[in-house]
C-alpha cells in the first residue's frame, strides 16, 4: 500500500527535475554555471575572486572582438580604446555626476557603441592589414587622447581618477563584501552579455554578418546592406568591450591612461586567437591564457635565470645576469609561447577542442 | 614666419627618421604583402648590435656596416625560421607572430643590455650646419643618408637582376614561380633588405632619441604614417611621406593643446584621414583585384 508524503512527493519532484535536465543538457548547464558562480565568491579567497572577476571581464571584451573578427572578418589591434573609452565614462561619471555605477553601465555601452559605429566607418573602406593598421594606431593614441588637457578637469589628466570611495555595496544589507558583490555584478553582466552574443549569431542580423565574412560580393547580391552591417557590428563589437571596460572601472577601482596602453589590445587580440576565432565560448579560454600565462611566463623566465646561474658556477666567463634582466626575458618566454601556439594550434583552442571530439568520435565508431 | 621655417626644417630632419622606417616597412611589404609590426624592434635590436660592437672598440663605420650585414642575416633567418612554415596561414596567424617577435625581441634586448638608457654617437657631429641651431649636422647626414639608400633601392630594383625577380615574386608569386624564381628565398631576400635598412634607420635615430628597448615604439607608428600617407606600394612614396609626417607633426604645435603632448593622435588621425581618402597613399599604385 502505498501513502504519498511530503517527503515523497519532494523526491518525485526533484527526480522528475533531473530527469529533465538530464535530457536538456544546455539547460543543465546553465543551471550548474549559476550554481557555481553564486557559491564560488563564498568559498575563495579575496584574490581569487579577483582574477576570476578580472577573467569574466577579459571574457566579454574578448566576446566582443569575436564578434568583429569572428563573425565579420574585420580586425582590430584597437580594441583597448573601447575598453578605456567603456572605463572612462562609468568612472567620469561617477566621480562628476554621482550616479550610481549600475546605470553607467548601460550608458557606457551606448557611448561606446556610438564611437565604434563611427570608427566602423573610415574601417569600411580599409581591408584586412589596413584596418589592423589603423586600429594599432588607434591603440597606440589611446592613452594620449585620454591626457587631452582640455578635458583634464572630467578625466583627471596624467592621474586619473579613483573611485575606491564610490564603490557599490551589496544592497538590502546583503552580506557580501564589496569584492564578492563586484563579482556578483561581473558575473550577471556576463551572462547577459553571452546570451546577447549567442542571440545576436543566430539571428537573421548574425548571419548577415557571417555571410559579409565569407564572402562580401555574394552577400551584397542577395541584398545585405555591407556598409551598414559591417559598421554595425563594428558599433556592437565596441559596445561589448566597452561593458567590459566600465566593469573594470568597477573592478579595479581606479582608470588612469597609462591602464590603457597598446598591450591590453594586443592581450584582446591574442586572447581571441587563442580562444577560437569565430567561437563565443573561446573568449574564457582565452581570457584564461591572458590572465595566467603572461605569469607563468615570468615563471618560466625565473627559472631560466636560475639555470644560468648554475651554468655560471660551471662557466666563470658566462656573463652574469641580474633579477632585472631575468624578468625581461618573460617577453621572451611568452612569444615563443604565442608562436608555437600558431604552430600547434592554428586555429586556436576551439580548433584543438574539436579536433579532440573528432578524434574520440572516430574511436568509438 | 621665421619660426615656421624653422619648424618645418626641424620637421624635415624629424622626417628623415620617420622615411627611414617607413622606406623599411615598404619594402617588407612589398617582399611579404603584409605589415611587420615587429619591424621597429628589429631596428633597435641592430643598433643594440651597432652599440656592442663600438663598445668592443670597433670604430663607428666598421660598426655601421658590420652591423647591416648582421642584421640582413637575422631579417633572412627569422624569415627562414619563423615564418616559412606559416606562409600559408591566415592574416591573422601572421599578426599574432609578429606581436610574438615584438615581445620576443624587445625583452631579448632588455635581458641582454638592460633596460637603462644609453647614449648612441653620431658620425656627423652635433655642430649646426644651416643657421642658429636650424639644422644640426646629425639631421642634414640623417637626410643624406635617407637620399643615399633610396637611390640605392631605385637603382637596385631598376636596373639589377634580383630586384627585377623580387619585384616579380611580390606582384605575381605564381607566374614568377612558373618562369623559375625562387619565390620563397626572394621573400627572405626582402626580409633581409627590410631588416638592413632598418638597421640603418635605428643607428641614424638612436643619436637622437637616445638607445633603449622601448625607444622605436612610437617611431614605429610614424613610420607606418609616412608608409601609409606616401603610398605602401611605392619606396620613394614612403620616404616622401616620412618628411611629409615629421613637417606636419611639427606644423601641428602651433595649434593650441596639440602640442608635443598630442603628437601620436596626429600621426592616427593621417593614417584613418589618408587610408579614407586615398587608400593607396599619394604615390601608391591602386591593387585591383579580379574577383
Amino acid at each position: 500500500m502505498k501513502t504519498s508524503t511530503p517527503v515523497t512527493s519532494v523526491i518525485a519532484a526533484i527526480g522528475a527535475t533531473v530527469i529533465t535536465l538530464a535530457q536538456n543538457w544546455k539547460l543543465a548547464g546553465f543551471i550548474l554555471v549559476l550554481i557555481a558562480g553564486a557559491i564560488f565568491p563564498l568559498c575563495a579567497s579575496g584574490v581569487f575572486t579577483f582574477q576570476i572577476t578580472q577573467l569574466l571581464i577579459y571574457a566579454i571584451a574578448i566576446a566582443g572582438l569575436n564578434l568583429l573578427t569572428g563573425f565579420n572578418g574585420q580586425f582590430s589591434l584597437g580594441h583597448s580604446a573601447f575598453y578605456a573609452i567603456g572605463a572612462y565614462v562609468s568612472a567620469v561619471l561617477m566621480t562628476q555626476l554621482d550616479m550610481p555605477f549600475y546605470l553607467t553601465i548601460p550608458i557606457a555601452a551606448a557611448v561606446c557603441f556610438v564611437f565604434g559605429f563611427l570608427f566602423g566607418l573610415p574601417a569600411l573602406r580599409l581591408e584586412g592589414i589596413y584596418l589592423a593598421l589603423a586600429t594599432f594606431a588607434l591603440a597606440i593614441a589611446t592613452p594620449q587622447i585620454l591626457k587631452f588637457k582640455p578635458v583634464e578637469h572630467l578625466t583627471g589628466g596624467v592621474q586619473g581618477l579613483a573611485l575606491f570611495h564610490l564603490k557599490p555595496e551589496a544592497p538590502f544589507g546583503l552580506p557580501f563584501d564589496q569584492d564578492q558583490w563586484t563579482f556578483y555584478v561581473t558575473f550577471a553582466v556576463t551572462i547577459l552579455m553571452f546570451f546577447l552574443a549567442f542571440s545576436l549569431v543566430n539571428s537573421r542580423s548574425g548571419r548577415a554578418m557571417k555571410a559579409i565574412r565569407d564572402n562580401h560580393i555574394a552577400a551584397k547580391v542577395t541584398g545585405i546592406d555591407l556598409s551598414l552591417f559591417k559598421t554595425l557590428t563594428f558599433g556592437v563589437s565596441a559596445l561589448f568591450t566597452g561593458v567590459a571596460g566600465s566593469l573594470s572601472a568597477l573592478l579595479i577601482a581606479f582608470v588612469a591612461p597609462d591602464s590603457f596602453q597598446i598591450t591590453l589590445a594586443i592581450a584582446i587580440f591574442v586572447g581571441m586567437v587563442v580562444g577560437g576565432v569565430g567561437w563565443i565560448p573561446g573568449a574564457f579560454l582565452g581570457a584564461l591564457f591572458i590572465l595566467f600565462v603572461p605569469n607563468i611566463a615570468e615563471h618560466i623566465a625565473f627559472g631560466l635565470s636560475a639555470f644560468f646561474d648554475l651554468i655560471r658556477k660551471v662557466i666563470p666567463f658566462f656573463p652574469s645576469i641580474g633579477e632585472q634582466s631575468a624578468k625581461g626575458l618573460t617577453g621572451t618566454v611568452y612569444g615563443v609561447f604565442l608562436i608555437l601556439l600558431i604552430y600547434v594550434m592554428p586555429s586556436g583552442l576551439a580548433g584543438l577542442l574539436r579536433l579532440a571530439v573528432q578524434r574520440l568520435a572516430r574511436a568509438r565508431s | 614666419m621665421e619660426q615656421v621655417v624653422q619648424q618645418i626644417i626641424g620637421g624635415l630632419a624629424t622626417g628623415a627618421i620617420y622615411a627611414c622606417i617607413a622606406l623599411s616597412i615598404v619594402m617588407i611589404y612589398q617582399a611579404i604583402d603584409h605589415l611587420n609590426f615587429a619591424q621597429g624592434e628589429m631596428a633597435m635590436f641592430s643598433t643594440y648590435i651597432a652599440w656592442q660592437l663600438m663598445q668592443w672598440g670597433a670604430p663607428y663605420w666598421g660598426a655601421f656596416f658590420i652591423t647591416i650585414a648582421i642584421s640582413f642575416v637575422l631579417g633572412y633567418v627569422i624569415e627562414r625560421t619563423v615564418f616559412k612554415p606559416v606562409h600559408n596561414a591566415p592574416v591573422l596567424s601572421h599578426i599574432v607572430i609578429f606581436i610574438a617577435l615584438f615581445a620576443i625581441i624587445n625583452s631579448m634586448a632588455g635581458f641582454i643590455w638592460e633596460f637603462t638608457i644609453k647614449p648612441f654617437p653620431t658620425p656627423f657631429g652635433t655642430k649646426s650646419v644651416l643657421g642658429e641651431g636650424l639644422l644640426s649636422a646629425h639631421g642634414a647626414g640623417m637626410i643624406a643618408v635617407t637620399g643615399v639608400m633610396l637611390g640605392m633601392l631605385y637603382l637596385f630594383f631598376r636596373y639589377t637582376r634580383v630586384g627585377l625577380a623580387m619585384r616579380a615574386a611580390s606582384a605575381n608569386p605564381d607566374s614568377a614561380r612558373l618562369v623559375g624564381i625562387r619565390v620563397g628565398f626572394m621573400n627572405a631576400l626582402g626580409w633581409g633588405m627590410a631588416a638592413a635598412i632598418g638597421a640603418v634607420a635605428g643607428m641614424m635615430i638612436a643619436p637622437v632619441v637616445f638607445l633603449e628597448p622601448n625607444m622605436m615604439v612610437t617611431i614605429l607608428l610614424y613610420g607606418f604614417a609616412g608608409a601609409v600617407v606616401g603610398g605602401l606600394t611605392s619606396p620613394g612614396g614612403a620616404v616622401f611621406g616620412g618628411f611629409a609626417v615629421g613637417v606636419i607633426e611639427n606644423l601641428a604645435s602651433f595649434v593650441p593643446h596639440f602640442g608635443a603632448e598630442m603628437k601620436l593622435s596626429i600621426a592616427l588621425a593621417l593614417i584613418i584621414l589618408v587610408l579614407t581618402l586615398k587608400p593607396s597613399g599619394l604615390f601608391g599604385r591602386r591593387i585591383v583585384s579580379r574577383v
